[in-house]
């Protein structure tokens, strides 16, 4: 009896780990982008190696990309020449001396990593698929083995397209019932966060189970997987199912023809079984989840938009600390605080049916006074299809910024950044201290609570407004 | 890397728990395309105020830390992302192990990899050791003990693999390496 993550593990061990030693295990897809890539491309140059497979390799630029336009880097560098900046011309380097395809500034493939890996079809269930990213987890939404590395495991990647790892334990999420009115994916994760703790997860591999799985789209599904390691997980993955094989039909780089056929006869196989043991197991009935919002300095602490913010423990230091620096008090809503910047986009929440939900919403409305809001699609692509379907103009007419893609506000490395002190309600995924900016204060919240935020100005409910 | 056996300092305490990688080194900083330098940003917000002076009350900025290489830290430490500008920031700074009940995953993994040294210990000895900073403490890699002044010695549980690489100075991609044949073979199967 095996999980879904045993199935895609045992089939790409090299190495099979020993007492003394881990195992060696085989990369499918290694997502590359600029900033935790630099050293690891100067230790191949210092010992000479190439890159192993740069046909499974995908490289973009997302994190400290500016989401202004521009027509070339060139320019970007006649303007603006910083360390940001140099760190993009180092990647083209990097990649052009390597054999690797980048999807450049003028690359219409351009996007944030884990919003391409799936766009593209190179996202593929049963593949295993690593990022010098935490959440590379995404992935796992298409029943991938996905998870974040550091740089040196990078490099490790880069060289031999293997790394070594030790084999985590297995924690089953299991998730029933429908989600009501109003309510998203990004609900239910920051929900289960708050449910298992920001360390809840830490030393497993997350698997999705339960009925209510097919019931989500692939974006609902990413945006799920994409905070798993918010609970300190690793990876979290889903069994996928004829959703998956739908959104993967006609993606460039999935299989064609014969291939496809044969692909989809493995990808079947990819189901936990039903008897298999996991080490823990949580259960969460979507029906009851309601609009989750962030009232500290990390994903767990989550409450739903209608609760108060709880009291802290006397000797809860970190906790006392968080309250302090939002400026919340124990036993208030956050429905009491004015928003100055409102941020729909990141890895978590900046695709097409994101931004449409936001849009639907936002259509005929206005951004309240004094809010600035952002919104940043997560790739190219995406922003050529929203443009298509006229949801640019959707939020430019309510007083929103359209931006070019990018990780934009998410870790504020790239010119967009939430000011000191200010209250920002964004869809990413970290509300850390100074995540968006030094001293900026964020409310982490589904795009639908963030745009009935923008227009009523206060942290909002987005159910007062439907009907 | 240089082989690591001992670290013998006194004890640095940042009593919070769940210090993400975000507050040891922001985001902000990781323009960089190089592992060195990184020092003088570690826990920059902490650190620093808006004007760039330092806060006096935060414990790196305090007298009695200068020269201290151990952290004792509340519970899931560099919890967040990936960033290995993380345990390259605290190599940088000086500092070269860190104590905890929990130790965030990809962090502690990419602490090995670096010659810094994340330590998970039980919750009564944390606690002594939170309630106590400065107290002189001696990290042996190959005995995997801390030797702590005033309190007690105590073993801690390091792979295998990680103790040999670090011990010897090994770099873990030659292991990758050394196992070419099984790597071209599984290729030729896919």
């Amino acid at each position: 009896m095996k999980t879904l993550f045993d199935k895609v593990w045992e089939k790409h061990i090299v190495v099979e780990e020993t007492i003394n030693t881990p195992s060696i295990i085989y990369i499918d897809l290694h997502l590359v982008h600029e900033v935790t890539s630099p050293q690891a491309f100067s230790l191949l140059r210092q010992k000479n190696l190439k890159v192993r497979c740069p046909n499974k390799t995908l490289a973009t630029m997302d994190h400290s990309i500016p989401t202004t336009p521009f027509a070339s880097l060139k320019d970007l560098v006649l303007v603006s020449d910083t360390p940001a900046t140099r760190q993009l011309v180092q990647m083209e380097k990097n990649c052009h001396d390597f054999g690797i395809k980048l999807g450049g500034i003028s690359s219409a493939e351009r996007g944030i990593c884990h919003v391409i890996g799936p766009e593209l079809g190179a996202t593929q269930p049963g593949k295993t698929i690593v990022c010098g990213d935490s959440h590379t987890s995404t992935h796992g939404a298409f029943g991938a083995l996905a998870f974040g590395i550091g740089t040196t495991e990078v490099g490790h990647v880069l060289a031999t397209q293997c790394m070594l790892q030790r084999r985590p334990k297995n924690l089953a999420i299991n998730l029933s019932g429908n989600l009501q009115k109003g309510v998203s994916a990004k609900d239910i994760i920051l929900k289960i966060i708050g449910s298992i703790g920001v360390d809840g997860g830490t030393g497993y591999a997350m698997e999705f189970r339960g009925s209510t799985i097919s019931s989500l789209s692939m974006e609902e599904r990413m945006t799920i997987c994409n905070m798993t390691i918010e609970a300190g997980a690793r990876t979290g993955m889903m069994a996928p199912d004829d959703t998956t094989y739908q959104y993967l039909i006609d993606k460039p780089h999935a299989p064609k023809n014969d291939q496809w056929d044969k692909s989809l006869e493995a990808w079947k196989t990819l189901v936990g079984d039903q008897e298999a043991k996991f080490q823990k197991e949580v259960a969460i009935n979507v029906s009851e989840v309601k609009p989750m919002v962030t009232f500290g300095t990390n994903p767990g602490m989550v409450i739903s938009i209608d609760e108060a913010v709880p009291e802290p423990n006397k000797n809860d230091e970190a906790f006392i600390k968080a309250l302090d620096y939002m400026q919340v008090e124990p036993g208030k809503p956050l429905s009491e605080k004015k928003v100055d910047v409102v941020f729909i986009g990141s890895c978590t929440n900046s695709r097409i049916n994101d931004l449409k939900t936001a849009a639907m919403f936002i259509q005929g409305r206005k951004v309240a006074k004094g809010v600035r809001m952002l919104v940043v699609p997560g790739s190219e692509s995406i922003k050529k299809q929203a443009e298509k379907i006229g949801i640019d103009k959707i939020f430019k007419e309510s007083g929103a910024e359209w931006r070019e893609a990018g990780c934009s506000m998410c870790l504020a490395m790239n010119g967009d950044f939430v000011p000191p002190g200010k209250l920002s309600v964004s869809t990413s995924n970290r509300n850390f201290e100074g995540r968006q900016g030094g001293g900026a204060r964020t409310v982490l919240a589904s795009p639908l609570t963030a745009a009935a935020s923008a227009v009523n100005g206060y942290v909002s409910d987005p159910r007062i407004f439907l009907d | 890397m240089k082989p690591v056996t001992k670290i013998k300092s006194k004890s640095l305490v940042l009593p919070l728990d769940d210090i993400d990688t975000d507050q040891i080194i922001p985001a902000r900083f990781l323009t960089t395309i190089s592992k060195e330098g990184l020092g003088k940003n570690l826990f920059y917000d902490w650190r620093f105020n808006s004007k760039g002076s330092p806060i006096k009350t935060f414990v790196l900025n305090q007298d009695e830390s200068a020269g201290c290489e151990v952290l004792v830290s509340g519970r899931n430490f560099g919890c967040g992302s990936s960033r290995e500008h993380a345990p390259w920031a605290l190599l940088d700074y000086g500092i070269k192990a860190v104590i905890s009940t929990e130790i965030a995953d990809i962090f502690f993994n990419n602490s090995l990899k670096n010659g810094f040294i994340p330590i998970r210990i039980d919750e009564e000895s944390h606690h002594w050791l939170l309630s106590n900073p400065g107290v002189d403490i001696l990290i042996d890699i190959n005995e995997l003990s801390i030797d702590i002044e005033g309190f007690k010695k105590l073993d801690f549980y390091m792979d295998p693999f990680s103790k040999y690489c670090l011990l010897n100075g090994i770099d873990q991609l030659g292991f990758i390496m050394n196992h070419k044949n099984e790597i071209d073979n599984f290729e030729k199967k896919l």
